[in-house]
């Protein structure tokens, strides 16, 4: 079969000539040769593998594209039409950069539902889960970015949308907004530094991706009973199971991605995608690209503000509730804890709602309705709430602490997850509906739940719910058994 | 159990991007969603109806040039009409284009060559909403991919030139056009600066016969379909072959994979 890991020769003299002076051969082997694979790993565990294809094939036609493409303000939208038109497969590489975006976020989303089904953020895979968050933060800013090259209306419009939204912060905010777009208004200055931008990100994702396969390569890959491999019995080598097994799945993801570029190329985009940018001309419906749906959903979900008889309230209500459990709790070192965080919400609650007098009074100062000022705005609110949902992602690890890891064995769970699922796909519907009628309803119902699974559901789950046996080890997990008999 | 498990876990996901694909778009606003309507160059084999092409670049010559311009074509790409290289030369050659600086220094002008871009209409936006009542024509190269409903919306557009109903059909409110307005069924909002275009035996075709409003506004719109994506027969035809090879090589792929996998257990 495979050569095994502590081999110091290779047949080919040439080949133990350089693996003697770097030893890239024996590394390829150890990693990539007879690195141990859960033999019951499924098709979801392709999706890594084919997710850093479509690195692969992004960073390839995006810098040819690059070649041909002129980041100004002028010719930026003619320049990616003259690639359309009069590069030699320019419509091709174009397409397959358009529409590979689209492929790779399908792929991690895949990715990342794999690791949330199977548990695979849990020990010992924390940082690699971590990592993993990080690359999908920077495909995000990637991809955003990225829209913005074409200097379409979509992407102009975008980009004001979007940036705006850095105004939300108090005192900093404005600032931060002409910092970003490098002037007063997007123009110029923002297409340059965000193509800049777009150019170099894709090679620092490469750079995290290779920590997180580095990290991977420590701990070796989850799998379906989320039981970690305890013989030899219960692995087989990368190669040539999983390398053909692997290579399988992305000629299939490969296939679909094709048939979509060169017979739908524009399923996924907008019509005004393809009228040039005018700073005087706002565009009926502005959306982001799919894949930002759920989050822009999620951001449009907070509508109200709210005003400082809320947040005193809150700060009577905090105090109130500290010594409600002082008196109560049995556990004095609960009960001091409960307390300190009582009296820290109060206090950030009272700070905040006092800033907002200061700044109300400063600016006008015969003003009187001081009980209806708005301490935080629903903008602001909307853009914590956003960035909140990712960022809660590099928690999970320990919102989530049960030993069990695959939903398999963890029914309350997985019906929780099948519920989360059903508020992403909400939210990406919602996220790109007009914010009136019930898509705005049914939008704040599965930002709640979102939130509220990762907050109250996860936690509790992870030290209450009720789990079944799980196998002793993958061979004795009765799928495989069933499976392998011959 | 494992299986049907891991295609649980995927179908949401295939359910979401499908979702996002088809439902998305958002509706309201963007004025009454034309009739669906067949178009040859539609379709997985679809391919472009030349002598369609030509008759369409016809009608934009004559009538739509007279506002509109191609800004991104060339006289040259004409070839893919099926033009030949001297009848593009002698077409071109009936623009006349200003070059330069000479060796004086001085601007001239010549006859278009085919390497030219579309003579515009105008000399710049200014002069173009100048001589149309302050509306800016828009530039057609990419207008039917730049519109909702794409070639639908093009051709319901064009014939869908009506007389302004008392009241507005979404607010209810009293039609009162401005002079140089039109009402139109499809244009969002409904009110228009542009006078209807085309109308029956406006232009004859080659074969001298006339055409009338439906046959010129579906020529216009397959020309305008071409000026926007001019590479989609060589697309289709490309992804044929990239197609037809990777269903092959994941056949390939999957013997093998069985084949490794059999003595696994």
């Amino acid at each position: 079969m495979s050569r095994p890991a502590t081999t110091e020769k290779f047949d080919n003299p040439v080949v133990q000539w350089i693996d003697e002076r770097l030893p890239v051969f024996t590394m390829l082997t150890k990693e990539y040769g007879v690195f141990p694979m859960p033999k019951n790993a499924n098709y979801l565990w392709s999706f890594g593998g084919i997710a850093l294809t479509m690195l692969i094939i992004m960073i390839v036609s995006g810098v040819v594209l690059a070649m041909h493409y002129t980041p100004h303000e002028a010719y930026a939208f003619s320049s990616v039409e003259r690639i359309m038109r009069d590069v030699n497969y320019g419509w091709l590489l174009r397409y397959i950069h358009m529409n590979g975006a689209s492929f790779f976020f399908i792929a991690v989303y895949i990715h990342i539902c794999r690791g949330l089904y199977y548990g695979s953020y849990k020990a010992p895979r924390e940082i690699l889960w971590i990592v993993g968050v990080i690359i999908f933060l920077l495909m995000m800013a990637t991809a955003f970015m990225g829209y913005t090259l074409p200097w379409s209306q979509m992407s102009g419009w975008g980009v004001t949308v979007i940036t705006s939204l850095f105004s939300a912060f108090p005192l900093v905010g404005d600032a931060l907004v002409t910092w970003l777009w490098g002037g007063f208004s997007v123009g110029n200055p923002t297409l340059n530094r965000f193509f800049a931008l777009h150019f170099l990100l894709p090679f620092v994702i490469l750079g995290v991706v290779f920590i997180h396969v580095w990290a991977l390569h420590i701990t070796g890959s989850n799998n379906p009973t989320g039981v970690e491999p305890k013989t030899k019995k219960d692995t087989v080598p990368f190669h040539p199971y999983f390398s053909v097994k692997d290579g399988f799945a992305m000629v299939v993801f490969l296939a679909v991605f094709m048939a979509v570029t060169f017979f739908a190329p524009l399923a996924l985009s907008e019509y005004d995608h393809f009228n040039a940018y005018d700073f005087l001309v706002t565009p009926p419906h502005i959306v982001p690209e799919w894949y930002f749906l759920p989050f822009y959903a999620i951001l449009k979900s907070f509508t109200m503000d709210i005003t400082a008889w809320m947040t005193l309230l809150g700060t009577f209500g905090a105090l109130a509730a500290g010594g409600f459990a002082y008196l109560t709790l049995q556990n004095r070192k609960w009960a001091f804890w409960a307390v300190c965080g009582a009296v820290a919400a109060a206090g950030f609650l009272f700070f905040i709602t006092l800033a907002s007098f200061v700044t109300a009074g400063l600016k006008d100062p015969g003003f009187m309705d001081y009980m209806n000022v708005v301490v935080v705005p629903a903008k602001l609110q909307g853009v914590l709430a956003m960035f909140g949902s990712i960022i809660l992602l590099f928690f999970l690890p320990w919102i989530d602490g049960g030993d069990v890891k695959s939903a398999r064995y963890r029914p309350a769970y997985k019906r929780c997850l099948a519920l989360l699922l059903v508020a992403f796909l909400t939210l990406g519907y919602t996220g790109a509906q007009l914010p009136e009628g019930w898509p705005v309803i049914a939008g704040k119902i599965a930002t709640f739940y979102y939130f509220l699974h990762f907050l109250v559901l996860l936690p509790y789950l992870s030290r209450k719910g009720k789990n079944l046996p799980v196998p002793e080890s993958i061979s004795a997990d009765p799928c495989c058994a069933s499976k392998g008999k011959k | 159990m494992k299986k049907t498990s891991s295609l649980l876990a995927l179908a949401p996901v295939v359910a979401f991007v499908a979702a996002i694909a088809f439902g998305a778009p958002a509706q309201a606003a963007e004025g009454v969603t034309p009739p669906k309507q067949v178009w040859p160059h539609h379709g997985i084999t679809g391919t472009y109806d030349k002598a369609a092409l030509q008759r369409g670049f016809q009608v934009y010559k004559e009538v739509c040039s007279a506002c509109h311009g191609l800004n991104l074509l060339s006289y040259r790409n004409l070839a893919d009409l099926g033009y030949t290289d001297a009848q593009i030369k002698t077409l071109a050659a009936e623009y006349t284009v200003t070059d330069g600086p000479n060796e004086d220094g001085d601007m001239f002008e010549r006859p278009a060559l085919p390497s030219d871009r579309f003579k515009a209409p105008f000399a710049n936006a200014q002069a173009a909403k100048a001589a149309n009542g302050g509306a800016l024509p828009p530039d057609l190269s990419l207008i039917v991919k730049g519109r909702k409903h794409g070639e639908d919306y093009i051709y319901a557009l064009l014939t869908g030139y009506k007389d302004a109903p008392a009241t507005h059909p979404q607010t209810g409110e009293p039609v009162q056009l401005l002079p140089g307005q039109y009402w139109n069924e499809y244009f969002p909002g409904h009110t228009l600066s542009m006078a209807p275009p085309l109308m029956d035996g406006q232009v004859t075709y080659a074969d001298g016969r006339s055409a009338t409003l439906a046959e010129a506004a579906r020529d216009v719109t397959q020309f305008l379909a071409w000026a926007s994506e001019p590479h989609l027969e060589q697309r289709k035809q490309t992804g044929m072959k990239v197609l037809l090879f990777l269903i092959v090589f994941a056949g390939i792929m999957l013997a093998a994979k069985r084949k490794v996998w059999a003595d696994v257990h």
